[in-house]
């Protein structure tokens, strides 16, 4: 039994490192499009994502305009350019917020039980329970427009998963002797917390992190979609997606065709890290158990 | 004896939770509605409206009560089903989701069909040749479908069947023009009890492109999730038996690994049902499917809040149910779940 485990590992390892290169790869692309675009529309090379007066409506992709225009006659490809420093900005904001709220309630929670942390659970249980998309949606519509407001609205949707990992995680490393061991040298629950619990507890987040941010990314593209989110003069692939609905009917396919496929790119490429992240960390892990038995 | 007595303990606290979720997510969205910036009375009237319409407006509303009465009032009417009415035209939030609900459970059981179908047929592909080709496009397949933002592949879909090769409508639930079946609100269902051929055929047609487009987007947890879990049940113990003891290898995966790593799947179908719902609300927008979703967008963009209040509180209900009847019924199937 334990060699069919780790044959299956040794050879599981290779493709999940693979997938996860391709990833890197593919974000380096969308984190070099965010800092070059608008610092080259700036000194002229790239025209004005929002300008589009000059430029004939809806003109199929060519050689002045690469992905053709919109129904303002705007530059599909700097609009999808644009996007991408955008959804990053937004996307990373929503998840810094939740791991700063959703890692110290759940360290607190596990680590002090009793009704503090039953009404956490429930709170957090009920939110995790109603759709993503449905809760950020009302989150969003009450909230209003702007990047911050939209981060709000994401981050609220994925606090209850840093939240349970953590503090199911706390709960059974709190349990163990180098904390009573603490306890008993007289350390208070904060410095344990700080000292003891939270570089155990902490393991699993890298991969939330990803999956989440690919996740976020969809549903920021929702919201756009939806009406919703980021304010109109900014540049947001949902919204775009939105706007190409109506010309779609008539088959005009490319204000429709490139911002979704940069969306898609970007959910992958942070797909792909998040399952190499999760096939290292498990390996890791598993490695870590064996040892005394190789010994 | 003793797992009977745990069984229907566990199933006690679960039906008990559930009201007390359903209780926090209805307080919860009415606290939200009512803090958020924004006046619904100037969503109504505009904001160049006389003080004493406004006055009457808001007296109409309730909304000149304290927030605690406006709090009771609500729950009460909760009680009774009665989720308010719509700002834009007065009709009761009860019916426009009565009215709405029903297409949009078509397009979802539609969609959870061929999800099931199509994620477990190509997670099973998957799984004689560990690490093989189709493995990795098992992977890929898992990845992708969840990658793909559901209103872009509803474009492209619409794009492709309905504007360049025109075999299917672009959107919309039934053919323009016609009158569909009366009765339960469910197309297929009312053209078959009429025995309507031209309806049934014509809702089908309608049906399709939505429904698969969504099941298709929704079967990758499925076949990822029975990979996973087969990949895990032919480490165990007894499938090292069952090969032990020469079986051939087909035979241990189809008749001994298999049924075990069905069971989490349907855990996994409970979960999907809320993203589900998230997936519905953009494919029935990019397919003007009428269903409640479309119906919560169009509130959004009017800000009716008693609309979106109703709608949330009950799709959230929705999910709730959902997802303690799944529990139970996995409690109750699987000998191994300890409570």
């Amino acid at each position: 039994m334990g060699f069919v485990f780790k044959s299956n590992l040794i050879r599981s390892a290779p493709l999940s490192y693979r997938i996860a290169r391709w990833g890197a790869l593919i974000l380096i692309f969308y984190l070099l499009a965010a800092f070059i675009t608008p610092f080259l529309s700036l000194v002229g090379f790239l025209p004005d994502p929002n300008q589009g007066l000059n430029n004939p409506i809806y003109a199929p992709p060519s050689l002045s305009h690469w992905c053709g225009t919109d129904r303002l006659g705007r530059d599909v490809c700097v609009r999808t350019l644009e996007g991408s420093g955008v959804a990053l900005q937004v996307v990373l904001l929503a998840v810094t917020f939740a791991v700063f709220v959703g890692v110290p309630a759940g360290m607190i929670s596990g680590y002090l039980g009793g009704a503090i942390d039953r009404m956490l659970v429930v709170i957090m249980d009920t939110l995790y329970t109603m759709p993503v998309l449905l809760l950020s949606v009302v989150l969003a519509f009450l909230l209003g427009r702007g990047i911050l407001n939209a981060a709000a609205a994401l981050c609220v949707v994925y606090v209850p998963q840093y939240f349970r990992v953590v503090r199911n995680q706390t709960a059974q490393v709190k349990a163990e002797l180098f904390i009573e061991a603490a306890r008993s040298i007289g350390a208070g629950p904060l410095w344990i917390m700080r000292k003891y619990l939270f570089r155990n507890v902490i393991t699993s987040i890298p991969v939330l992190l990803s999956l989440n941010a690919a996740d976020a990314v969809l549903v920021l593209g929702g919201l756009g979609f939806l009406g919703l989110g980021l304010p109109e003069s900014v540049p947001e692939w949902g919204s775009d997606l939105n706007m190409a609905l109506t010309a779609l009917p008539t088959g005009i396919w490319w204000t429709a065709f490139f911002p979704g496929l940069a969306m898609f790119g970007l959910v992958i490429a942070l797909s792909f890290i998040g399952e190499g992240l999760e096939a290292w960390i498990s390996s890791v892990n598993y490695s870590e158990r064996i040892r005394p038995v190789q010994n | 004896m003793t797992r009977g007595i745990a069984l229907f303990r566990y199933s006690l606290t679960r039906l008990l939770m559930a009201p007390l979720m359903l209780w926090l997510i209805s307080s919860l969205v009415f606290l939200l509605v009512r803090v958020a910036p924004g006046d619904p009375v100037d969503a109504v009237l505009g904001t160049r409206a006389s003080p004493a319409a406004r006055e009457a407006m808001r007296a109409r509303l309730g909304l000149d009560q304290p927030l605690l009465n406006q709090y009771f009032d609500f729950v009460n009417g909760l009680f009774h089903g009665d989720l308010g009415n719509a700002l834009s035209n007065q009709e009761p939030v009860s019916g426009i989701i009565a009215r709405t609900l029903p297409a949009s459970m078509e397009l979802g059981i539609s969609a959870l069909l061929i999800a099931s179908l199509l994620g477990l047929m190509v997670g099973f592909l998957g799984i004689f040749r560990p690490e093989g080709k189709l493995d990795l496009l098992g992977r890929i397949y898992g990845i992708g479908t969840y990658a793909l933002p559901p209103f872009w592949a509803a474009m492209l879909v619409q794009l492709l069947f309905a504007v360049i090769l025109g075999w299917l409508p672009v959107g919309g639930r039934f053919p323009p023009g016609e009158v569909p079946p009366d009765g339960t609100g469910f197309l297929l269902l009312d053209s078959i009890l009429e025995g309507n051929w031209s309806a049934l055929n014509g809702a089908l047609r309608h049906l399709l492109l939505p429904a698969s487009t969504l099941g298709f987007l929704l079967s990758g947890i499925f076949s990822r999730s029975l990979q996973l879990n087969l990949s895990r049940t032919l480490r165990s113990d007894y499938v090292e038996a069952a090969r032990s003891r020469g079986l051939r290898e087909k035979d241990v995966i189809v008749n001994h690994a298999l049924p075990n790593s069905l069971l989490p799947v349907l855990t996994i179908a409970g979960i999907t049902v809320a993203s589900l719902i998230g997936g519905a609300l953009l494919i029935e927008v990019t397919f003007s499917w009428p269903g409640i979703a479309l119906r919560l967008q169009e509130a959004i963009n009017q800000r009716d809040y008693p609309v979106v209040q109703g709608i949330v509180v009950v799709v959230a209900a929705l999910v709730v149910f959902i997802s303690v009847v799944v529990d139970l019924l996995v409690a109750a199937l699987d000998p191994r779940v300890t409570y």
